[in-house]
């Protein structure tokens, strides 16, 4: 096995364009080397981003924020601004499995590894966050939700590489909130998990995003959902027409972590008490 | 023939040069090309945590990390704790309140809770028991050992 560290975004992606064999990108590591112990990948290249100063550090633009694909985890929870404007998000981060995981893994690939269960993917999507998506020819900026294609694979090239996250500027009087069920309150894998992103005007939903976790192939945006509470004050009417909407929304597995008809009740219910949160940060009173 | 890389980590605070395969992890570095065995392999998948140490300050899992990723860094381990022949005050509260039962959680535990003293002195229970969450204890001794960390941050804020 040959490990790389380029020093640009487009060294990367030519390594991996070169490479005959099998090529994965380095990030944290946390789900790689996990999948390389137990023999399930055998990379005949590394190609680790940590030394590209582009994938390196959170910057705040007039834009929102751009997150390197490298940063860690626990970096965005020490970002103040960042967790002040984007509290879901941070708080889905700071979930991914314990403060030692943390310490290495970066939401950049935690949307590359592609799980359903990813706990960033579906705050990262109800955020709306785009993609740094970075080839030997040409760079694209990508919808995030445009990206996971099914358990473990992206709508990316072979040689293309994730260089940084996006996460828009928004209005006053918006929130957003991420919850997720797991059997225990630390390294395990979401049940379910629920984002609820939103603006209010005067009280009122003036537009929401709503995603899912580990309730279908990939994390999933449910537009129906984001509608059933748009235009109310988040009455309990709205707040059950949004809920169905999420439980409709789910094709899910049965495993040893939850049948089927168990994570379609659950998602909306998360769903539910995440949309409360992201309205009460957002400035709003039920 | 696998490719060779030239690796330079600093462990506590020693520095170590070595010609390593680049899938070596940094477990297996420490343990085997540096013979520092106090961290222990435990679940080799990074969910026991019995290998944790500090990687430029921050903790890890160094069964999840790879000694090329370490190259130019700062390591931590378990055996750095004791200065000048004496325990940590760590190490004395684990012992003082039974923070230990097999003992091969314990090198893990320790990392994991320096690190949360570090960050936050005088933590509540519940702050020490997420504080260790990434960190499991076979023998389920918890209750020693939050019993332990607490009564370290209470002395080591006294001091």
């Amino acid at each position: 096995m040959r490990y790389e560290t380029p020093e640009t975004t487009r060294d990367a992606a030519a390594l991996l364009a070169a490479e005959k064999g099998e090529a994965y990108i380095l990030a944290g590591g946390t789900d790689l080397l996990v999948r390389m112990k137990a023999g399930l990948l055998e990379p005949d290249l590394l190609v680790d981003i940590k030394q590209v100063p582009a994938m390196n550090g959170i910057q705040q633009t007039a834009a929102g924020f751009r997150i390197g694909a490298a940063v860690p985890a626990v970096e965005l929870g020490e970002h103040r601004a960042l967790g002040r404007t984007w509290p879901g998000v941070v708080e889905a981060a700071k979930l991914i499995g314990s403060d030692q995981v943390q310490g290495r893994c970066t939401i950049a690939g935690n949307l590359c590894n592609a799980s359903p269960a990813a706990d960033t993917v579906p705050a990262l999507m109800a955020a709306g966050a785009k993609a740094v998506v970075v080839g030997p020819e040409r760079r694209r900026t990508v919808p995030v939700e445009k990206l996971p294609r099914g358990p473990g694979t992206m709508a990316l090239a072979k040689s293309e590489v994730v260089e940084a996250i996006l996460l828009p500027q928004r209005p006053a009087k918006s929130g957003d909130a991420y919850l997720r069920f797991i059997p225990r309150t630390e390294m395990d894998i979401a049940v379910v998990g629920a984002a609820v992103n939103l603006t209010l005007e005067r009280g009122v939903v003036k537009t929401a995003r709503i995603a899912l976790g580990a309730v279908a192939p990939t994390a999933v945006l449910v537009p129906r959902a984001a509608r059933a509470i748009i235009g109310t004050r988040l009455d309990d009417a709205a707040l059950e027409k949004m809920a169905a909407a999420c439980s409709a929304a789910c094709n899910p597995i049965d495993d040893k972590r939850g049948t089927i008809a168990y994570r379609v009740k659950v998602a909306g219910v998360l769903a539910r008490r995440a949309a409360c949160i992201a309205y009460e940060r957002a400035g709003g009173k039920r | 023939m696998p490719e060779s890389v030239v690796v330079d980590v600093n462990v506590n605070g020693v520095a170590y040069q070595r010609e390593i395969e680049p899938r070596l992890l940094l477990v297996e570095f420490l343990r085997e090309e540096i013979g520092l065995t106090g961290t222990h392999i435990g679940c080799d998948t990074s969910y026991c945590g019995a290998c944790t140490v500090t990687l430029n300050g921050r903790l890890v899992k160094s069964c999840t990390c790879l000694a090329v990723q370490a190259d130019g860094g700062e390591v931590c381990t378990v055996e750095g704790l004791e200065q000048n022949g004496e325990l940590h005050p760590l190490q004395e509260a684990f012992s003082e309140h039974h923070g230990l039962q097999c003992g091969y959680c314990t090198p893990g535990m320790l990392m994991a809770s320096k690190s949360l003293l570090e960050e936050n002195p005088s933590p509540s229970r519940e702050e020490i028991r997420k504080g260790i969450a990434g960190n499991l204890c076979r023998c389920t001794g918890y209750v020693n050992i939050i019993k332990a960390i607490d009564a370290a941050a209470v002395k080591m804020q006294g001091v």
